[in-house]
Formats: C-alpha cells, structure tokens, sequence
C-alpha cells in the first residue's frame, strides 16, 4: 500500500481498495423501461380464462404435488382453481409466475402464495408465516389472521389480511402495499425498504424498526416506534389514497382515515435512488 | 428447531396420549432426535407417579456411553432401597424398558425435594416427572416411535405437552429431551422452543438458591426458573410473567400443572406458534398442521402476540 500521508484524497481511497465515486441509483434506473414491464412474461406460462373454473381437492396430496397439479391446470387453461381442503398444508400456491384466480377454501400453513408474481388469490381461512412472500404483483386476500413475517420482501402487489397478524410484518418489503383489518405484531415494518403497509387496529412495539423508506399507516394504537421510525403529517393525498386502498381492500368502509398515524423513516441514506413502487421489476 | 404441542380439554377428559402422539408425528419434520410427553392422566390421586431412568438409551443416534444392562438392575435395587429408607412405599412398578420405569408410591411425607435429592443422588438417576397425575415419558426418535415403545396412545386424561427435539445446544440423550419436569414441585412441566442466550448467569444463580439442574439442555431453565418463582411464593402466571425479561433469547414455551396449562412468548415473537381456542378445549403446536391431527375441519387460528402470557384451566 502506498504512504498514505503522502496522497491525494482521491488516490487515498482508492489505494485502500475504496471507489470514490458518487452512486445514485442510476444504473438501476438506466435499464427500466415501462412498456417492457407491461409486456413481461415470463417462460413457460400459460394464456388462462378465468371463465374456465375448476376444484382441486388436496386433502391427500403434497404440497409439492398439489403445486404441480396447479401449474397442470393453468396449463389445460383453468384461470380459476378452487382449492379444496389445504388443511394447513405448509408451502401451497407458490412459485405462480401467471395471472390466475385461485381460491382456497380453508387454511395454509408457512410459505403460502411465496414467490408469485400475477395471481389474485383469495384465501377463506388463516395463513401461517411468511404468507406471500416476495410477491411481485397480484392481490392475495386472506379472510382470517395470517401469522408473523406476512408479507416478507414483497416487491409489488396487494397484500391484505382481513384479520390479525404476527410480529416482522412486511419485513424488508421492497415496495407494494399491505392491508391489515385487525392489529399487527412486534417489528412491524422492520427493515422496510419501500412500499406501504396500513393498519386499523393496533400495532405492537418497535414499528418500523431500522426501516429506510416506506410509509406506514396505523389506525389504532403504537406499542412503541423502532429506531429510525418517525411521525409524518398525513396529507389530504394521503388520506385519499387510504380511501381508495381500503375500498379496493373491501375493509375499513367506515373507516375514519383523517385520524391515522403516518410513519416514515427518520433517517435519509446516501446514495439511495428514488424509484417509484411501479418500477420495482427494472430495479431487480 | 424443535417442534411443541399441547392441548387441554375443559370439563372432561379425552385420549390425550394418542392426541398428542399425532399433533407431535405432524411436527417431527421439525426434529426426531428425541420425543418428548407429559401426559396429565386421570387417577385417584392418592398415589405419587414416579417416571424415572436408570440409565440412557444407547440407540442408533445416541451421544450416550453404553452400559451393560446389570449396571441399570443393580441402579435400580438402590433406588428401591432408597424409597423405603424414606418411608414410601412401593405400590406398584412398571419396567417399560431396561433403563425405564414406572413407579406408583405411597408416600405420606410428601416432601418431594428431600425424596427427590435421596434417589438421584444415586449416580445414573433420573426421576424425569413426580406428581398425582403428571408421566413424564421421554426417548430417542419420533412420537410415534416412543408412543409405540411406551404404549401411550391410550392414556386418558385431560391435558398434555410434548415436544419433537432437533438437538443443538446438547447430546442426543434422554436427559436433554423435553418436557423437564418442574423439579420439585409435583405435577409441574415445560416444554420449549428457542434459545436462551443467558442460561449459565441464570443457573449459576438458581444453583447458589439451591436449585438442580440435570442437564446442559438451556430449556431445562425454564422449568428451574418457574420452580424457583413458585418456590419464593408467585404463583404460575406470576413466574411465567416475570420469565418474559429474567429469561434472555427466543422462546416459546408451554408449562402444565395439575389442573392447568400455559404458554409464554417471548417479547420479539421470534418463535412460531398456532393456537385454538374454544370452551372445550384448547390446543396449540408450532405449526397449524400439529393442530389439524386432533381438529381436521375448518377452525379459527391465531398467533399469540409477543410478550404474550396466557394459562388455561380444565
């Protein structure tokens, strides 16, 4: 190594192994295109009609075979499948790269709907962890409580729990936005990067813990703001916003949304772009 | 990982063995060194139930040195002698396997830290449960594999812990399987999920208040910890409350009693559980699947929150 003392600032840095140029996002932004976004599929699936509707009963099936019986009747053109009996099944409904309608009647267990990107799933029961998962895009509605990490590192989508939820929801979610109708556990928020997350009902201690973007919405009471988690004016485009959200939503009707809470993230990192949650696929 | 389960029926007793067995089998992809039940079995009451091991299963998977099977007769013709040096009685025994057995005892005196001190002091002791109703049965491999060697599935009661044990912290031994038992106070038992990051501080100051510890398993604290709580006069809930800043880490733990059962969560929530709730009964796993053995159709679920403490009655 050169004697330092004896450099530039510039030759200082860089004889450390260090860059001194100033990162702004822009390479992510450089190879985003929108109309390509619109356009995207991906390899391998399938032009469905949502007309054509058919049951999957998976009380004596793996999840492994009752996801690749899903991805069969996408195939045949099922766009509605109705899952009979999941009974709790961990890891049901992942790995959907399609739009689809599928409804499960009943129950999932850990890792549901992970990894999806399209389908619009409707679920007449309650979720484990980790529901949703990484979801890209799509609408997944849960009618019960869903269980701690819902929505983890989603990048895009609609994500809504009618019900309850436990602690890490929307951990180190990247953009869309989380519903929720009833309360949400500790580290809500924790490490979010981007997007959205609402609550009515109450939320537990440390919200927004180390979050770095986002915004989050609390209707009912706080256990306790997380480092870097700050209070926010909530604007009248804020509060239009939550109406629509809500009334796509189908909760929180009457909700008095000129009352919530608006939490933002207290710290501004260098060097962080400030890409819209639309273009969160050129951005990954 | 490990995986825990328990269940109480409210107002009335059920097949608890085989309940537990199945909520247990659904859980054991979450670890099969060991299995572990604490079963709440309907009796009279008269008699103390005493489940204690002479020695360790030295099976396939086991961390433990192989003794020959003269060396558990000649623990266990101590042990005997022992209990009527205490003035109990032995009512009836029961040798499940050649390092397993079942007492029932009549005991008058009722002090059980004296009588548990006496007989495992004995080297190569272990009573793993005492009380009126509590049995302790705990070994190596999967639930159903030790409800089969034990024959548990027709065990009648009303309330039961288990636990399906990834080992990580110690051996693949019997010792360090779940539940503990409450030592000394009868009818008491714990099961956990998790680590705790201040288990030595914590057991260095149980044992200079005269605390015992049998293991090096960190769940065994618990059990200890709660022990010591109602032993200073909190009752249950109490300790189970305290438990939630005295013990550092991610847990999840269920505790029985005689007429009760109870969970505490950790106040970061950092492991899993699912838990129904009705008038009649009350069942809880670390998975939605545990519960779904004993309760197929469509229910109503939800995850504790953190910090949470609940305890129901039968």
């Amino acid at each position: 190594m050169a004697n330092l003392k004896s450099v530039t600032k510039k030759t200082k840095a860089q004889a450390m192994g260090m860059h001194t140029e100033v990162l702004t996002g822009r390479t992510q932004q450089k190879f985003f295109n929108p109309d390509e976004a619109e356009n995207f599929f991906y390899f391998g699936t399938y032009d469905v009609d949502f007309n054509k509707r058919t049951d999957l009963d998976v009380k004596d099936m793996t999840a492994a075979d009752a996801n690749k019986e899903i991805d069969n009747l996408m195939s045949q053109g099922y766009g509605t499948i109705v899952i009979k009996n999941p009974q709790g099944k961990h890891s049901l409904g992942v790995g959907i790269l399609n739009k689809l309608n599928l409804i499960f009647e009943g129950s999932l267990g850990y890792f549901g709907i992970g990894s999806c990107d399209g389908p619009t799933v409707r679920i007449n029961g309650r979720v484990g962890w980790s529901c949703a998962e990484n979801l890209m895009a799509g609408k997944v509605v849960i009618e019960k409580n869903a269980g701690s990490c819902f929505g983890a590192a989603i990048r895009g989508g609609d994500l809504i729990c009618k019900g309850s939820v436990g602690a890490r929801t929307g951990i180190d979610m990247k953009g869309g936005t989380i519903i929720i109708g009833g309360d949400a556990g500790a580290f809500t928020g924790f490490m979010m990067q981007r997007g959205r997350i609402i609550i009515l009902g109450d939320v537990g201690i440390n919200l927004g813990d180390s979050m770095y973007d986002g915004t989050i919405f609390v209707g009912g009471e706080i256990g306790s703001y997380g480092s870097d988690a700050v209070d926010a004016e909530l604007t009248k485009s804020d509060q239009d916003w939550l109406k629509r959200k809500l009334k796509v939503a189908e909760i929180g009707e009457n909700f008095d949304v000129s009352k919530m809470k608006k939490i933002v993230a207290g710290k501004k990192l260098w060097n962080y772009d400030n890409l819209e949650p639309t273009e969160k696929k050129g951005a990954i | 990982m490990c995986g825990i389960a328990g269940l109480i029926h409210r107002g009335k007793s059920s097949n608890v063995g085989s309940e537990l067995q199945g909520m247990l089998q659904a859980l054991r992809h979450r670890g099969e060194d060991s299995t572990g039940y604490a079963l709440y079995g309907d009796t009279d009451g008269k008699n103390f139930i005493m489940r204690f091991k002479v020695g360790e299963n030295v099976g396939e998977g086991s961390t433990s040195i192989v003794e020959d099977v003269s060396v558990y007769d000649e623990r266990k013709k101590i042990v005997d002698q022992t209990i009527i040096e205490l003035g109990a009685k032995i009512v009836k025994e029961e040798r499940t396997l050649p390092y397993s057995l079942r007492y029932e005892i009549s005991y008058e005196k009722k002090d059980l830290l004296e009588f548990s001190q006496k007989i495992e002091s004995i080297p190569g002791v272990e009573i793993l449960s005492m009380g009126k109703s509590l049995e302790v049965i705990k070994d190596l491999g999967n639930a159903k594999a030790v409800c089969e060697r034990y024959s548990l599935d027709k065990l009648i009661g009303t309330h039961a812990i288990g636990h399906a044990r990834m080992a990580t912290e110690s051996g693949v031994d019997i010792k360090s399987a779940h539940p503990f038992w409450g030592y000394p106070f009868s009818d008491v038992s714990v099961v956990h999920n998790g680590q705790l990051t201040n288990y030595w501080n914590n057991r260095r100051a149980l044992e200079n208040k005269g605390m015992r510890f049998m293991s090096e398993c960190d769940s065994e604290l618990i059990a200890v910890y709660l022990a010591e709580k109602m032993r200073s006069g909190a009752s249950l809930e109490e300790g189970m409350k305290e438990s939630l800043s005295g013990l550092d880490g991610v847990f999840t733990y269920f505790v029985a009693t005689k007429d009760s059962l109870g969970m505490a969560k950790d106040t970061m929530a950092a492991k899993p559980l699912v838990l129904y709730e009705s008038d009649e009964l009350v069942a809880m796993g670390s998975e939605e699947i545990a519960i779904r053995s004993v309760l197929p159709q469509e229910i109503d679920t939800y995850d504790p929150f953190d910090g949470e403490v609940k305890v129901w009655q039968i």
